[in-house]
């Protein structure tokens, strides 16, 4: 097996990338992506990555030339952040619908305005329906190990969907921790080259993504929507996979501490982390909390998430965004849409906590599931609350 | 788990003397994570680095709020921020100080508890032609800490420097001999 050092989590990823043989990268680089794609520039022009570096002048560019690139074949990546990911929305919804298997890292971060450059999930939350599948890394060594995945996915025949991987923002891309990069042999042998049934190739010219009139509009959409739940068959089986060859087992959904849990903290992100210590102290004083983890988060692992909170009196959902206007934060809609036909099914209540870069530590953990106790007993009068809001 | 929060001017090298501690920390078998204050630095401003070592995998993404040790880079910071802030009552301060341990323990607000001084600036000016005091100050750290292992410290430093290895562990093995501990 590789040999576990200190990397910079971003500068992991992209030896993670290049362990991956890309051909094409096209990037534009906004905080807190830039070290991911720094990296990968400046292996491409010492030759250690025999790949094109497109620079292009925005991020819409950046989507449009990866589009370009994996429609011929070619093995492509990029990265973005916040607002950058908002620029390539036109084209985040193309991508799928032609089933050009892009891999893209996000690095999380709040949406401008007020301007913040930290951390939370409101500029993935904006793209939550562009039908990409989307997976969230918990900490550095799964960022990496992540990155291996989604290849791997996103290219296989029975899916050609493209592929996000979520990154929290500083609290991830900027930590310096330790993480074990595998030796090649072994990625080689996790990820196939990359063969397309379809491409472009001027010598067996086709046409892709031509308009779709009235009459077969909503077929080719439903064509889309099966091929994307059949996804998530592959999504596992390639986890699977990877634990027989790396072995590190994945799953759509984690859970930590849940047995005979009464209340279930749910987040998504590294955050998960600090909830797991907030977890161990309130085990050791006696209360029965547990933590559910969604990693996979589209296509929605519907039975899995469902599985994972049998039996939990009240479900705390912690969301990283704000939906503004609606009846709770976007991981908490869901929840509750997911639950709503499940006999027995726990109460959900959501708290927003960690937009903007806002700290959320061990003690606001705590606080969530006092809350979630006290909701037993009497039931709170909005459908969420923020948590840590200075009065 | 000991959590380590550095001191210093953007340019000194605060950040670089964090990476240097996790990586020394990882290779020796422990478990580390390093990180920056999140967000725009500015050169000459004052900034602060973050260390988190332990024997155990670290499960927490949490800022440091209490810290174990404070590592000053720059003589002049105790005056202008609170260094202190936030520091455990058996924490240690190392700065970096020509001053006398009266005057420093009044810079530093009536710090009672553990305290380390080198002259790093006047080291690394002898040292390295320059006032970074980066590597200085990593000298002081292991003198005063002990958390990692002085070899892995200075592998960390010949990977980090390359050619310019020899004479930061030089003016850092010149701060483990001049470190005085209060």
């Amino acid at each position: 097996m590789g040999k576990r050092i200190a990397k910079e989590v971003s500068i992991a990823i992209a030896e993670a990338v290049k362990q991956c043989k890309v051909d094409v990268i096209a990037a534009y680089p906004i905080t807190p992506q830039t070290h991911i794609v720094e990296h990968l520039s400046e292996l491409v022009a010492s030759g250690e990555l025999d790949a094109e570096y497109v620079t292009v002048e925005s991020e819409h560019s950046a989507m449009s030339a990866c589009l370009g690139s994996v429609a011929t074949g070619a093995r492509t990546f990029t990265s973005t952040s916040a607002q950058g990911l908002a620029l390539m929305h036109e084209i985040l919804f193309i991508a799928p619908a032609l089933r050009l298997p892009v891999v893209m890292v996000v690095a999380n971060r709040a949406l401008s305005a007020p301007i913040s450059i930290w951390n939370d999930h409101s500029d993935i939350m904006a793209e939550r329906d562009i039908g990409w599948i989307q997976t969230f890394a918990e900490n550095g060594q799964e960022a990496v190990d992540l990155v291996y995945h989604a290849f791997r996915v996103a290219e296989d025949r029975r899916v050609m969907f493209p592929f996000i991987v979520n990154i929290d923002g500083f609290n991830l891309s900027h930590m310096i921790e330790p993480i074990e990069l595998p030796d090649q042999e072994l990625v080689d042998q996790y990820l196939p080259p990359f063969k397309p049934k379809y491409k472009l190739d001027p010598r067996k010219p086709i046409s892709m993504g031509p308009v779709g009139i009235p009459e077969i509009y909503i077929e080719a959409k439903k064509a889309q929507d099966e091929a994307f739940k059949n996804a998530y068959k592959v999504v596992v089986k390639a986890w699977d996979e990877f634990e027989r060859i790396f072995g590190r087992r994945y799953n759509p959904v984690e859970t930590y501490r849940m047995e005979d849990a009464e209340v279930a903290l749910l987040i998504m992100g590294s955050l998960a982390e600090t909830a797991m210590t907030a977890v161990d102290k309130m085990r050791e004083a006696g209360k029965k909390v547990g933590l559910v983890r969604i990693r996979l988060w589209r296509p929605f692992p519907l039975k899995d998430f469902v599985k994972a909170v049998k039996g939990v009196k009240m479900l705390a959902v912690i969301d990283r965004a704000l939906s503004i206007g609606a009846t709770g934060g976007p991981v908490a809609v869901e929840a509750r849409s997911a639950l709503y036909q499940v006999p027995g099914r726990p109460r959900v209540v959501n708290f927003i906590a960690g937009l903007g870069g806002r700290d959320v530590t061990v003690e606001d953990f705590e606080e969530m599931a006092d809350k979630a106790y006290f909701y037993m007993k009497k039931k709170p009068k909005e459908p969420y609350e923020m948590i840590g809001v200075k009065e | 788990m000991i959590e380590v929060r550095l001191h210093g001017r953007g340019g000194q090298g605060a950040v670089t003397s964090a990476e240097l501690i996790a990586v020394a920390a990882i290779n020796q078998g422990k478990y580390a994570q390093a990180f920056p204050s999140f967000g725009p630095e500015r050169r000459g401003a004052p900034v602060m680095a973050f260390v988190r070592v332990s024997e155990d995998p670290i499960r927490t993404r949490e800022k440091i709020y209490a810290p174990d040790v404070i590592l000053v880079l720059d003589p002049s910071l105790p005056a202008i921020v609170k260094v202190t802030a936030g520091l455990k009552e058996s924490g240690l301060v190392i700065v970096n100080s020509n001053k006398d341990e009266k005057t420093l323990r009044e810079m530093l607000g009536g710090w009672q508890g553990k305290l380390a001084v080198v002259d790093a600036t006047k080291i690394a000016l002898e040292e390295l032609g320059l006032p970074i005091t980066n590597t200085t100050m990593l000298g002081a750290f292991l003198k005063a800490t002990g958390l990692v292992d002085r070899d892995y410290l200075e592998e960390a430093l010949t990977e980090r420097f390359g050619r310019l290895a020899e004479k930061n562990k030089k003016a850092m093995a010149r701060a483990v001999k001049e470190t005085k501990i209060y």
